[in-house]
């Protein structure tokens, strides 16, 4: 299993062979707030790098989820379709949203480490 | 324009609250437990709310005042006894409603509990149309602190003494701490609960002794689940100048007494609508899966004609489910009626049910 690497829309994503597994972040889920609903990608689709690729919402609002690299869905995670509070519980861990069989792994080449992404969620919070 | 403070902003801040604007306040969406925890505890516990943003407006006057206030509001006020509050609307002469209120009599005239972001052009309308020699006092001075939930009568008893023999829907001076606080049984999470109003310089103390004695503090986040669980209209969403009190099926706030001979502002509109009925109506709706239907969400029918719009969504924290309301042709208003809701371009499953979602607890009467 690869290091994780973070996006600047708050996905964390770690690569095992050509499978990439990737998810939001804790700090957005502190941003969110308690999620209430999560729609996933459907397995079999294609997903291209920076578009969106689901949907969270919290009590507040609704929010895009993006994918920080291209691929095809081969797995969901239907557990926190069933129950969004997993994600607020566990979101760098259990909590995973999809799997991608990517077809270009240059393109985690631009992706923050851990240290760059706390230096920049940081900075975008305040 | 500087954004405004309540008095409690500091006690906020220390309590970690999450800031937003509201109606030109810095006011708490939520603290640090979050919305859903904030809702269940108000629903088990006690919830401490800071409306203080909210108008006070005291009008005093004698009884040509009642008289005055009748040709505006659709209410019999002559009958309305001392320290009870009616719910009731500020129209204009088509029914359009300005703000939703509570009226109450006080000894000295009328206590109007006005929406923060109307309260401004409240005063200003009632101005215009109440002789100028009412006194009206839109009171910057007090706060306004709202406790909610099953625990709140026995935390707010150890304090104000008496509270609990209040009934629901009336209020009364009491004496705490060297000052008058006005107390009414009321509130807007379908809890039992009390409002307080108390002076700028006594909240923030009134408040840490609330939450000594094991109330908590809840953002306006959990507010608002709250009162949609109940069923309740926020001004602004389920409420504005485009409808009327009929649309909003909120008739029974008009007092039977005033329908036959109306002469109050906007009485024609209303009195037209009860017998023809509205065109469109404010409808509870359920969706049939867990997706969220937030405002503005385009309401079909099954033959894809769009047939109203949603004016309130969120997640039901006690319900466990989405939630909404939103206004509905007239046809389309009966429970159990299937709709659906268009969601990011999918149209979803739901069905007009009845309000409120969440079971009331208030205690009617006490004595």
């Amino acid at each position: 299993m690869s290091e994780v690497k973070f996006s600047k829309e708050h996905e964390w994503i770690t690569l095992d062979g050509d499978v990439a597994t990737i998810g939001i972040t804790k700090h957005a889920t502190e941003m969110l707030g308690d999620i209430v609903f999560a729609e996933l990608p459907e397995k079999g689709s294609n997903v291209e790098k920076d578009g969106t690729a689901g949907v969270v919402e919290s009590t507040k609002a609704a929010s895009d989820v993006y994918t920080p690299v291209s691929g095809e869905v081969v797995d969901i995670n239907q557990a926190i379709v069933d129950d969004p509070s997993k994600i607020n519980d566990d979101p760098e861990g259990s909590a995973w949203f999809f799997k991608l069989k990517m077809k270009d792994q240059s393109e985690m080449d631009n992706l923050m480490n851990k240290e760059e992404y706390d230096k920049f969620a940081k900075e975008s919070a305040s | 324009m500087e954004i405004k403070k309540t008095s409690l902003n500091k006690l906020h801040q220390s309590n970690n609250a999450k800031f937003v604007e509201f109606a030109g306040y810095e006011m708490p969406i939520q603290y640090s437990k979050g919305i859903i925890e904030e809702h269940k505890f108000t629903r088990s516990h006690s919830g401490i709310f800071d409306v203080s943003h909210m108008g006070q407006l005291f009008i005093y006057g004698d009884e040509s005042l009642t008289e005055e206030l009748e040709k505006i509001f659709p209410l019999d006020l002559k009958n309305l006894k001392q320290n009870c509050s009616k719910y009731s609307f500020l129209m204009n002469e088509d029914a359009g409603i300005y703000d939703d209120l509570i009226i109450t009599k006080i000894e000295e005239g009328y206590l109007i509990i006005l929406n923060a972001a109307c309260k401004d052009k409240d005063f200003e309308i009632l101005s215009n149309l109440l002789s100028s020699k009412f006194k009206m006092n839109l009171d910057n001075n007090r706060s306004l602190i709202a406790i909610q939930g099953p625990k709140s009568v026995e935390i707010l008893n150890s304090i104000i003494n008496g509270v609990d023999q209040l009934n629901f829907m009336t209020g009364n001076w009491f004496d705490s701490d060297n000052q008058k606080l006005f107390v009414t049984r009321s509130g807007y999470t379908g809890e039992d609960g009390f409002e307080i109003s108390i002076s700028n310089d006594k909240a923030e103390k009134f408040v840490e002794n609330l939450i000594e004695k094991g109330a908590q503090l809840i953002g306006l986040g959990a507010r608002d689940t709250l009162r949609l669980e109940a069923g309740l209209c926020l001004y602004g969403h389920e409420l504005d100048i485009n409808k009327t009190p009929v649309e909003a099926n909120l008739r029974w706030a008009i007092s039977k007494s005033r329908l036959s001979n109306g002469g109050f502002i906007g009485s024609k509109k209303i009195m037209n609508q009860i017998q023809d009925g509205a065109s469109q109506i404010r409808v509870g709706i359920k969706p049939e899966g867990r997706v969220i239907a937030r405002e503005k969400t385009k309401i079909f029918n099954d033959t894809d004609k769009q047939i109203g719009e949603i004016t309130s969504g969120t997640f039901g924290p006690s319900v466990k489910g989405p939630i909404a309301m939103g206004y509905v042709d007239k046809e389309f208003s009966k429970i159990d009626t299937k709709i659906l809701l268009e969601v990011r371009g999918k149209k979803h499953p739901a069905n007009v049910c009845e309000l409120p979602f969440y079971k009331k607890n208030y205690v009617i009467g006490v004595n």
